[in-house]
């Protein structure tokens, strides 16, 4: 081990010494001042951030080739950092107010983030099989952390055993990958495979029970059914946390595994990739239509955007188009998380004891009440729609491009479609919002208020320059 | 040979014992001699630090949690219910066009000549111990992290909250 290895991981090694000094720190922390550890895990993400932003366009390959720092990674961590920094936005005034205030909840919450970090900066399937673990055990014990509950208990149990079990498909998907090209890291899978040596239906089944054990956690068509469960029942900071995070982190290990370990069988592996995405965009966006409950349609939701975010993995057949599609899939990650903190941020201000106040109906009269938090809720609506002039309008249309260059015109044309529907559900919140009558109880809290705020602005402003944010993520380069 | 066969015996005997026996103390028991006769198979192919974890891991630690599991919840005897009445049918099908595949696969192929024998030393405690701490240094140690999660999240879930002591 030397100076390299250590210097590839830094801010990972940084975060996780945090993390677990915290989890010390925190007992010296008077119950009544949790706010205390609040603001130092945000300090330990900030400064985590400041060391990854410093890593900018430097590769190095560490520890044997298990990690590796590029572009992508730089890119993926600073946004899950920054999805860190919101999650505890979010939380820091939530738990306390539903007595769910402990101070592990934010330890947790760094684990998480180390976890996914790994798994953004992985080289080796037996590295994204470790970081996939640490980001999924934090997410279901924070799902039940609400443990007097019993719809937060049904959540954790729920996302536990279906998170076990996917974690079983992507290891079974290692081992016949390893049977077939005698190897675990990419490099070297991808060298098997080109050369001829490995026994392609063996890596096929491999790649596919990974894609199976992925699709789990981004929550794509078939694997979904956990998604609105656990959203609704989760305490929804987690929830917020949970929407963001583990879908960044999901779709950076899958287009990593698939872009620098898979590259030879993408052609093979695209046309079913293209079929989930479809699957995942329909069943999302229609299920969505039917729901009352806030939670339960937003999480439909997120299962329509992974739909989207998936239709970039259909261009990796053609290896010119491969980076474009990276960047447009990353950049449509970066329009996600901004816009569904912001949502999930007016979500808790609405949220009342007892699971109150998530009703659609519930928002009746917002508009007249508090037309601020209504401006930004609408702005929110139209940027998950893709309504100009937001921020999911720009990351749609670089998704829709790299898409219609691959030549799968039938794909853009669902993802269009399924956008239209949308519209519908969407637009059904602003219309209650600001037609109907109605006397919304909010809960102002600074943090909450920033949340949604800056969040509402970001989604705006990046809109009309996103130029240059889509340079960073098209610099955002695998190695 | 001899040592193989009636080693190969007794594992499919405890094997078979663990799923008939209606009792759930009896079903633990026969599992340990499973997992210790198993053990034996993994010297035999020369992987003696693979028969040892076997033997403290799963013979030792994991069975003594499962007898505990077993007792704290007092369900020694099974009741005789069958909720999936067709499953049994299906499954005892579905092991005949098993075994069947793997005598017809062994009398074709004649030998196993496909499986490798490893070198000497790749299963001894010093090549894993050396595997561990060079190339596989950075999972091992983010097993480690991976495991103080999973205690620390254990202890969150058994610890109530504020609001539930009151309530």
């Amino acid at each position: 081990m030397n100076q390299a290895d250590f210097y590839s991981l830094l801010p990972i090694i940084v975060l996780t010494t945090w993390s677990a000094l915290l989890l010390i720190v925190d007992l010296f922390i008077d119950d009544k001042k949790k706010g205390i550890t609040a603001v130092l895990a945000a300090a330990g993400l900030a400064l985590t951030m400041g060391l990854t932003l410093s890593q900018t366009g430097q590769t190095v390959i560490g520890f044997n080739g298990m990690v590796i720092l590029d572009g992508f990674s730089t890119f993926v961590n600073t946004l899950l950092l920054f999805s860190g920094l919101m999650a505890i936005s979010v939380a820091y005034g939530y738990i306390k107010r539903r007595g769910i205030e402990r101070g592990e909840y934010y330890s947790l919450i760094l684990f998480s983030i180390v976890g996914m970090m790994l798994m953004a900066q992985a080289r080796d399937l037996i590295v994204v099989f470790i970081a996939l673990e640490m980001l999924s055990i934090p997410l279901y014990v924070l799902a039940a952390i609400d443990n007097s509950n019993a719809k937060s208990e049904e959540a954790g149990i729920k996302y536990f055993l279906l998170g076990a079990f996917s974690g079983g498909f992507v290891v079974y998907g290692v081992a016949l990958v390893f049977g077939a090209t005698g190897s675990t890291a990419f490099a070297e899978i991808a060298a098997s495979i080109a050369t001829g040596n490995a026994e392609t239906l063996l890596v096929l089944a491999g790649a596919a029970l990974i894609l199976v054990g992925f699709g789990f956690k981004v929550g794509a068509v078939p694997f979904q059914m956990w998604t609105p469960d656990v959203y609704e029942g989760a305490p929804t900071s987690v929830t917020a946390f949970m929407a963001a995070g583990a879908k960044i982190a999901g779709f950076s290990a899958l287009m990593r595994v698939f872009a620098t370990a898979f590259p030879d069988i993408a052609v093979d592996i695209a046309p079913v990739l293209a079929v989930i995405a479809a699957l995942t965009m329909i069943v999302g966006n229609v299920a969505a239509i039917a729901q009352k409950n806030i939670k339960r349609m937003l999480a439909y939701s997120s299962i329509a955007h992974a739909g989207y975010i998936l239709m970039a993995f259909a261009a990796f057949a053609n290896p010119a188009l491969r980076d474009d599609a990276i960047s447009a899939g990353i950049f449509y990650l970066v329009a996600y998380a901004i816009t569904s903190f912001g949502t999930w941020a007016i979500v808790i201000s609405l949220e009342k004891e007892d699971g109150k106040g998530l009703a659609i109906e519930d928002y009746a009269g917002l508009g007249r009440t508090k037309p601020l938090m209504a401006a930004a809720m609408t702005i929110f609506m139209l940027s998950l729609t893709g309504i100009p002039p937001t921020l999911g309008l720009i990351g749609k249309l670089y998704l829709f491009r790299v898409v219609v260059e691959a030549q799968f015109m039938w794909l853009a044309l669902i993802g269009i479609l399924t956008s239209l529907i949308s519209a519908y559900y969407y637009l059904r919140v602003i219309v209650i919002m600001y037609m109907k009558e109605g006397e919304p109880e909010t809960v102002s809290e600074s943090w909450l208020t920033f949340t949604w705020g800056a969040m509402a602005v970001l989604t705006v402003v990046l809109s009309l320059i996103p130029a240059s944010l889509f340079a960073w993520a098209s610099g955002a380069l695998m190695k | 040979m001899t040592v193989f066969i009636i080693l190969a015996l007794v594992a499919i005997i405890t094997a078979l014992g663990m799923l008939i026996s209606r009792n759930a103390v009896y079903s633990a028991l026969f599992l340990v001699l499973n997992f210790a006769t198993v053990a034996v198979f993994y010297l035999l192919l020369g992987a003696p630090f693979i028969a040892i974890t076997q033997v403290t891991v799963y013979a030792g630690a994991i069975m003594v949690l499962f007898l505990f599991v077993i007792m704290l919840l007092g369900t020694d005897e099974l009741e005789d219910t069958d909720n999936l009445t067709w499953q049994r049918p299906l499954a005892i099908g579905l092991a005949v066009v098993l075994v069947v595949e793997g005598i017809y696969l062994m009398l074709s192929q004649n030998t196993l000549g496909f499986i490798t024998t490893p070198s000497e030393d790749l299963g001894s405690p010093q090549a894993i111990g050396d595997m561990l701490f060079s190339k596989y240094l950075l999972p091992f140690e983010a097993t480690s992290i991976l495991l103080l999660v999973a205690m620390v999240g254990a202890i969150v879930l058994t610890v109530k909250n504020k609001k539930g002591e009151q309530s």
